[in-house]
C-alpha cells in the first residue's frame, strides 16, 4: 500500500485517495481545446445539458408512471399532469427536451459534416456519435409508446412491423419483439424497461465512449488546421495566451459553453411554456385503440426524412432502402475519399455536396409528414429519396477527384 | 495580468454560480412539490362511521388513512373514560389500533375487556390505557367529529380537541 | 461578424424546418372549414345538400330556415311562452330517463347558452336543426320529433324561445353549461362525471359496482342511438385545435361529414362558457404555466446575461 501523510485540508485528503488535483487538470484546466472555433462547438455540452434535463425530468415523471395499458394513458394525462406538484412542468420539459436533443443532435452532426470532424483519426468520434444518434432514436421511440395514446399504439404497430422484413414474413420476430401479436401489455412493459433502464444506460456509456474518442486526436476546429498541441499547450501554460493556439476546456471554454447554454434554454424554456404543443402531438392525446387508426398518422419530426425514405417505394425496396439510409451516415469517414480536413466551402465540389444533402434531408422531412395522397408531394418525396441514395453514392468519386489543399 | 482585473471576473463568475444556485433551489421546489402527497389522497383522508348499529362489547374495525380504526361501544359494566366518544348517552372507546409499543394490531378480549398485542405482550384497557408490557403510551385518538350518530375521521371536532388540550392523546 | 452569420444560417434551417412539419404540414392535413361565429341561418346545411347534389333536402332545407327566419322575426310574449314551455317540461327535467336513445338535457339555462334561432328551429323540426336529418327517412322519428305534431303554431314557438330566452338566462356556471350541453352524450371522466352526471362516492364496493352497471346500461342505449359511444371528453381540448373544437361544435358535419353527432346550437357566450370548462378539466396547468413561465424565461435571461459577461472577461486576453 502507498504511504499516506497526515491531510491538512479535505481537497488534500481526497488528492491522496483520488488524485483530484490530477483529475481537474486530465479533464478541466489543461484539457486544451482549439481557440480557432465558433458557438457550435458547444453543441456537445447543449447536448450533454440537454441528456441531464430529460434524465432529471424523466425521474419525476417516473414516479407516478404505471406501466400497464390499462392504467398508462390516466396516469400520465390525469395523475401527472393535474395532480402531481409540476408534474405538467416535468412532462412538458421531457416533452420538449425530447424534441430539441434531435434539433441539437442534428446541427451537431452537420456540423461535424461541414468542418470535415470524422476524417482520418477521428473516425471514433463519429461512430461513437452515430451510435450516439441511434440510441437516442431507440429512447425516443420507446418513450413515445410509454403515454399509450393513438399515436404510441399506432408508432408502435407500424415501426414493429418493420422487423417483418418485407416478403420474409418474419411476423414470428414481429410477436417475439412485441410479446404478443398486437403491441399490448407485454410490448408497453418491455418498452418501458428500455426507456428507464437499459437504454439510458447503453446513451451513457457512449456519452462517455464519444468523450474518450476525443482525447487523442483533439477536438477539430475552424479551419481544420494541424497544429502541435503540446507546445501551444506550454505557450499557453507560460502565460502567452493571446500566441496559443489552445484554451483550457475549463473555465474558458466553458465559459462560452454556459453563455451558448444560456441562449439555448432561454428558446428551451420559451417553447415549455409557451409552445410545448409542436412537441407533444394533440392526436396522443385521444387513448389508444386497437380498433381506429387515426385519419393522419406520421412519426414526431426528426424521423421523417428516413419515414419518408421509406413510403415511395414498394414494400421490399423501401425497407431496404430504409435500412440502408440508417446506417449510411456511419460510412461517411470512409466513402469521404479526400485528404483534406477543411470547412466544406473550401472544398470544391463537396461544397455543394453538402448543401444539397441538408436541404434534401430536410425536403425528405417536409414530404414525410404530407399526405402521401397528394401526387405532386408524393412525387417530390420520390425524386428527394433517389437524390438521397445519388449522393451518397457520388461521395466516394466526388471527394476522390478534390485537390489536396 | 492586473490583479484588480482577475478580482472583477471572479466577482462575475461568482455572480452567475450564484444566481445559478438560485434557480436550484427553485427546481428543488418544484421537486419536494413532486413529493408531497396527492390532492386526491389528501381528499380521500376521511372516513365516516356510523355508530347507531355497533353492538355493545363488540369490536368493529375500520379503515383510515391505511390505518386500522377500533371502534368499541362500551357495555353498563365498562368503566367510563374521559377518552370516550359519547354520543347521546352512549359511551365508545374510539382509537387507531396500533400498539404504540412498536405498531401491531391487538387484539380484543371480549371478556376481559382487554386489548393484548401479541407481538410484545402489551396490554391495554377497554379505554386503550396501557396496563401492562413495553407499551409507553395509550392507543391514540384519530381525529374525529360527531355528526349525529356517526363519526367522521379526520376532521378535529371540539370534542376532540378538548382531549387533545387535555393531553389524553397525541 | 462571422460567428453571428453562422447563427443566422442554423436560425434559418431551423425555422423552415419548423415552418414545414409544423404550420405547413398542418394545413395541408386538415380541411379547412370557416366558422361562422355561432350564428345559425342554415347557410352550411344547404350548401353540404348542394356539394353532395341532393337537390331535394337543399331545397327542404331553404324552405325549412326560412320560415326559421320568419318566426325569429315574431315578437314573442314571454307569459304565453310559460304555459308552452310546460310541454317541454314533460321531457326536460332534472333527472329524467333516456327516451329514445339519450336523456332529454335539462333546459335550466337554455336562454343563456343556447342560439335564438337554433331553439327556433329545433322546436320546429330537431332533426333538421341538429343537422342529422340524413339519419332519419322522416325528420319525426328523431326522438323529439314528436314536438313537430305538438307545437305547429309559430307565434306559439316564438312565444316558447321568447320564454327560455327570457327566463332560462340566469347565471350559468361553466360545468352546468357543459353537462346540459354535452353530458348526457359524453362521459368525463377526469371530472368524475358520466352520462349520469357526478359519479357519487360509494363506501361499499357493490355500491359502487351497481352505480358501474347503471351507467355502463346507459351508455349502451346511447351507443345503440348514436352508432358508437360518443367519446370522453375529459382531455379533448388538448387532443383537438382550438379550431376544430369551434367549428365542429358549431356545424358537425362540416369538420366529419356523416358524424352522429347533432349540432348542439350553443350560441358563442354557451360555448365560451363549455370550452373554459373543458380547459380547466384537461388542462387545469394552464394557469400554473402561465404565471411561471415569466419567472423562468426572466431567470434564464439573466443568466444569459451574467454568463455573456463572464465569457468575455475571460475570453479577453484570448485575442
Amino acid at each position: 500500500m502507498a504511504k499516506f501523510e497526515k491531510a491538512n485540508s479535505i481537497g488534500e485528503w481526497l488528492d491522496q485517495r483520488l488524485a483530484i488535483e490530477t483529475l481537474k487538470k486530465v479533464m478541466n484546466t489543461e484539457y486544451w481545446i482549439p481557440k480557432n472555433i465558433n458557438f457550435l462547438w458547444a453543441m456537445g455540452m447543449v447536448l450533454a445539458a440537454t441528456f441531464g434535463i430529460l434524465v432529471v425530468s424523466g425521474i419525476f415523471l417516473l414516479m407516478y408512471y404505471k406501466p400497464d395499458t390499462a392504467l398508462a394513458f390516466d396516469s400520465v394525462n390525469y395523475t401527472t399532469m393535474t395532480e402531481v406538484g409540476y408534474g405538467w412542468l416535468w412532462r412538458h420539459i421531457h416533452g420538449v427536451g425530447a424534441s430539441l436533443v434531435f434539433l441539437v443532435i442534428y446541427i451537431h452532426m452537420f456540423t461535424g459534416i461541414y468542418y470535415g470532424s470524422y476524417k482520418r483519426g477521428r473516425e471514433l468520434i463519429w461512430l461513437s456519435g452515430m451510435g450516439l444518434f441511434v440510441a437516442f432514436s431507440a429512447e425516443a421511440f420507446s418513450g413515445y409508446m410509454l403515454p399509450w395514446g393513438q399515436m404510441s399504439y399506432w408508432a408502435g404497430m407500424v415501426i414493429t412491423n418493420l422487423f417483418s422484413g418485407g416478403s420474409l414474413e418474419a411476423y414470428g420476430l414481429v410477436e417475439w419483439i412485441r410479446g404478443d401479436y398486437v403491441p399490448a401489455d407485454a410490448f408497453l412493459t418491455r418498452f418501458f424497461m428500455l426507456h428507464v433502464f437499459l437504454l439510458p444506460l447503453v446513451i451513457i456509456g457512449l456519452i462517455v465512449l464519444h468523450f474518450g474518442t476525443l482525447r487523442i486526436p483533439h477536438v477539430n476546429n475552424q479551419d481544420g488546421e494541424e497544429f502541435d498541441y503540446a507546445e501551444a499547450a506550454e505557450l499557453y501554460k507560460a502565460g502567452k495566451v493571446k500566441e496559443s493556439k489552445v484554451i483550457p476546456f475549463s473555465p474558458v471554454f466553458l465559459s462560452k459553453d454556459v453563455f451558448v447554454m444560456g441562449v439555448y434554454f432561454i428558446l428551451f424554456f420559451y417553447l415549455v411554456f409557451y409552445h410545448f404543443e409542436f412537441a407533444m402531438d394533440p392526436v396522443n392525446f385521444d387513448p389508444a385503440d386497437g380498433l381506429k387508426t387515426p385519419a393522419h398518422i406520421y412519426p414526431e419530426w426528426y424521423f421523417l426524412w428516413s419515414y419518408e425514405i421509406l413510403r415511395p417505394f414498394s414494400k421490399d425496396l423501401g425497407l431496404v432502402l430504409f435500412a440502408i439510409s440508417q446506417v449510411i451516415f456511419f460510412m461517411l469517414p470512409f466513402l469521404d475519399r479526400s485528404p483534406n480536413v477543411a470547412p466544406a466551402s473550401r472544398r470544391g465540389l463537396f461544397k455543394y455536396w453538402f448543401w444539397i444533402l441538408l436541404i434534401d434531408v430536410i425536403v425528405l422531412t417536409f414530404m414525410g409528414k404530407l399526405p402521401p395522397t397528394d401526387a405532386l408531394f408524393a412525387n417530390i418525396g420520390l425524386v428527394a429519396a433517389v437524390l438521397f441514395f445519388v449522393l451518397w453514392i457520388a461521395l466516394p468519386f466526388i471527394t476522390k477527384s478534390e485537390k489536396k489543399l | 495580468m492586473g490583479k484588480d482585473v482577475k478580482g472583477r471576473r471572479d466577482f462575475i463568475g461568482m455572480a452567475l454560480g450564484g444566481f445559478t444556485a438560485l434557480g436550484g433551489i427553485g427546481a428543488l421546489y418544484a421537486m419536494k412539490r413532486s413529493w408531497d402527497p396527492l390532492p386526491s389522497v389528501k381528499a380521500a383522508g376521511f372516513t365516516t362511521v356510523d355508530l347507531s348499529a355497533a353492538e355493545e362489547n363488540v369490536l368493529s374495525v375500520e379503515k383510515w388513512r391505511g390505518k386500522p380504526i377500533f371502534v368499541l361501544k362500551k357495555s353498563a359494566d365498562m368503566k367510563k373514560d374521559p377518552r370516550d366518544v359519547v354520543v347521546g348517552s352512549d359511551h365508545f372507546h374510539v382509537s387507531i389500533g396500533l400498539c404504540t409499543h412498536l405498531g401491531c394490531i391487538p387484539a380484543y378480549k371480549p371478556t376481559d375487556h382487554k386489548f393484548l398485542c401479541a407481538c410484545h405482550g402489551g396490554e391495554f384497557d377497554a379505554s386503550g390505557h396501557e396496563i401492562f408490557g413495553p407499551p409507553p403510551s395509550p392507543l391514540e385518538i384519530p381525529p374525529f367529529k360527531i355528526d349525529g350518530t356517526t363519526l367522521v375521521l379526520g376532521e378535529a371536532g371540539p370534542e376532540y380537541k378538548k382531549m387533545l388540550d387535555a393531553g389524553l392523546t397525541v | 461578424m462571422k460567428e453571428l452569420k453562422i447563427f443566422g444560417i442554423v436560425a434559418i434551417f431551423t425555422l423552415v424546418l419548423y415552418w414545414g412539419v409544423e404550420p405547413f404540414a398542418h394545413s395541408q392535413m386538415h380541411k379547412h372549414v370557416d366558422s361562422h361565429g355561432f350564428a345559425y341561418d342554415g347557410t352550411a346545411d344547404i350548401a353540404e345538400a348542394v356539394t353532395a347534389e341532393k337537390n331535394d333536402t337543399a331545397e327542404a332545407k331553404k324552405v325549412f330556415w326560412g320560415d326559421v327566419s320568419k318566426i325569429s322575426a315574431l315578437k314573442g310574449d314571454v307569459a304565453a311562452g310559460e304555459a308552452g314551455f310546460a310541454t317541454c317540461m314533460g321531457c326536460h327535467m332534472e333527472g329524467g330517463v333516456n327516451m329514445g336513445g339519450v336523456i332529454p338535457p335539462v333546459l335550466d339555462h337554455a336562454g343563456a347558452i343556447y342560439d335564438k334561432n337554433y331553439l327556433i328551429a329545433l322546436i320546429k323540426d330537431p332533426a333538421m336543426a341538429t343537422n342529422v336529418d340524413h339519419k332519419y327517412a322522416d325528420t319525426s322519428t328523431h326522438p323529439m320529433g314528436s314536438i313537430k305534431m305538438m307545437m305547429t303554431d309559430d307565434q306559439q314557438i316564438a312565444d316558447v324561445v321568447a320564454y327560455m330566452m327570457a327566463k332560462k338566462a340566469g347565471e350559468v356556471t361553466t360545468k352546468e353549461a357543459f353537462s346540459e350541453a354535452c353530458g348526457r352524450c359524453h362521459a368525463m371522466r377526469y371530472a368524475k362525471t358520466t352520462q349520469l352526471g357526478d359519479t357519487p362516492t360509494f363506501k361499499h364496493e357493490k355500491d359502487t359496482l351497481a352505480h358501474k352497471i347503471k351507467v355502463i346500461d346507459e351508455q349502451s342505449l346511447v351507443k345503440a342511438y348514436m352508432g358508437k359511444l360518443p367519446p370522453d371528453l375529459s382531455i379533448i381540448i388538448r387532443a383537438r385545435s382550438a379550431h376544430f373544437m369551434e367549428t365542429f361544435v358549431e356545424n358537425p358535419q362540416g369538420q366529419m361529414a356523416g358524424t352522429s353527432m347533432p349540432r348542439v346550437g350553443l350560441s358563442h357566450a354557451g360555448y365560451e362558457k363549455v370550452h373554459a370548462y373543458m380547459t380547466e378539466i384537461g388542462d387545469p396547468s394552464k394557469p400554473a404555466r402561465e404565471a411561471l413561465g415569466p419567472w423562468v424565461l426572466l431567470f434564464f435571461t439573466v443568466f444569459t446575461l451574467l454568463a455573456y459577461f463572464w465569457k468575455r472577461s475571460m475570453w479577453k486576453d484570448h485575442y
